[in-house]
């Protein structure tokens, strides 16, 4: 196994060749938020949390989805990023309808975790309250569109853990959603396994289960890493 | 963003002539404003309890929904909570008065932050027309028998504004105090270095958390 060093935030790291700059982050002893990514799925760099900047670089990566390599140097908490972090967590809050006062996930919400962590105390930008519905018609689960920060986890672990990849992504831009099937209820995708692994990774509210209510929800984000090493390294291990 | 003068220093005249606190400081002018929220966040400031008295013998409250009968918002006031949305044409009067009368003023809780339930209203704006004509026209006349009618009593019923917004879309806010309602000890760790002239450090999950 080939090792590649490089320095974060003015420490040497050394890292398995192939690692990203976020588990390069982590070897450090350092830690930048995320919310897209998740261990066990594939990064795909969708909420631009994780964007450090490479000394030589001209634009900011995201840690999640960037192949670290030998001799970068990286800082992950410069004045400028933490700027554009609170900024974008503000957007977050601003372009959907996020209530944490009565959201099912209030309390065990991670966008309500990273608006702390980026030090967020109210949103510059004017809230959108976009027309957005919600899929009530599986017999276990829910979707709230409302709720939804389009991370993809959800696309991500039906696809790779469970094999069913019941969710895909439509349309563009504000009007870019999750989907089931064919664009069809949730209920009715005959694909879903009712499994319930979108709910546990989902990072706000937008999965539940029908039972819970107002800061009822009991997410398991670590499943997907928990099943990817079991099938990979036969561990089975909490 | 800058910082707002501290209240210590904001109304010299009002304090040299006010009474003086435990530490011989000048007793803070505080009030205390109910605007479109459910009253919960001033709930959670009389939970502070035995602070309650601290905090009693530390400022004057100059005018408060729960403290306070005066009707008109005073003039040189030091800090003020403001609590709720700002949903109507009441409610955006008193934001205004208060802003030109107050040196520091707080957003007290997640309805003044982010407008929250309240500003739900917003979500049922149809095409071409405002939420608060579709908000009434559901309450009043298609919930209504035959006889229903939209209010009108000029002067008397403020009247909604088209949209809810949260105070810093109508007036510059110096602190946010967010949360639903922010607990009594949160209001307490805001209002305690405030009251030695110091601002108050808004950082992490028990000063900062929605919800």
């Amino acid at each position: 196994m080939s090792v590649i060093t490089l320095q974060v935030d003015g420490r040497d790291v050394a890292v398995p060749a192939g690692s990203t700059l976020l588990q390069a982050i982590r070897a450090a002893g350092l830690s930048v938020p995320t919310l897209c990514h998740l261990d066990g799925l594939d990064p795909v760099g969708a909420c631009r949390l994780c964007l450090v900047e490479v000394e030589g670089g001209q634009r900011l990566l995201p840690a999640c989805a960037s192949e670290a390599s030998e001799g970068q140097v990286i800082r992950t908490d410069t004045a400028q990023l933490q700027g554009y972090r609170r900024m974008a967590v503000e957007l977050f809050f601003a372009e959907g309808n996020h209530v944490c006062a009565f959201c099912v996930a209030n309390g065990q919400c991670e966008l309500q975790d990273v608006a702390v962590a980026v030090g967020m105390d109210h949103s510059r930008f004017p809230y959108q309250y976009p027309q957005r519905s919600v899929d009530a018609s599986h017999r276990h689960f829910s979707l709230d569109h409302n709720r939804c920060i389009l991370c993809t986890r959800c696309v991500r672990v039906c696809d790779q853990i469970e094999g069913a990849h019941v969710w895909d992504v439509a349309e563009r831009g504000s009007d870019c959603r999750i989907v089931a099937g064919l664009d069809q209820p949730w209920g009715e995708v005959e694909a879903c396994t009712s499994c319930g692994k979108c709910v546990d990774v989902c990072p706000t509210g937008a999965l539940y289960a029908n039972e819970d209510t107002t800061a009822e929800k009991h997410p398991h984000p670590e499943r997907a890493h928990q099943l990817r090493r079991a099938r990979e390294h036969q561990q089975w291990l909490r | 963003m800058t910082e707002a003068p501290l209240p210590a220093q904001a109304h010299p005249q009002a304090q040299s002539s006010a009474l003086t606190g435990g530490q011989g400081r000048p007793r803070l002018r505080l009030a205390t404003v109910w605007l479109a929220g459910c009253s919960g966040c001033h709930m959670s400031f009389l939970d502070l309890d035995e602070f309650l008295f601290e905090l009693a013998e530390a400022v004057e409250i100059v005018y408060s929904p729960v403290a306070s009968d005066t009707k008109i918002y005073p003039e040189q006031v030091d800090v003020c909570l403001v609590e709720g949305a700002v949903a109507n044409v009441d409610n955006l009067e008193l934001a205004l008065t208060l802003r030109q009368r107050t040196a520091l003023v707080i957003s007290f809780g997640d309805c003044a932050i982010s407008a929250n339930v309240p500003g739900l209203r917003n979500l049922f704006s149809a095409p071409g027309r405002d939420s608060a004509r579709t908000v009434l026209e559901r309450g009043y006349l298609e919930l209504a028998d035959a006889s229903g009618q939209l209010p009108h009593a000029p002067g008397v019923v403020p009247e909604l504004l088209p949209r809810v917004l949260p105070l810093h879309e109508v007036i510059p806010v110096d602190l946010y105090l967010p949360g639903c309602p922010p607990s009594a000890e949160r209001i307490r760790a805001a209002i305690a270095p405030l009251l030695l002239g110091q601002r108050p450090l808004m950082e992490g999950a028990a000063m900062l958390r929605f919800g």
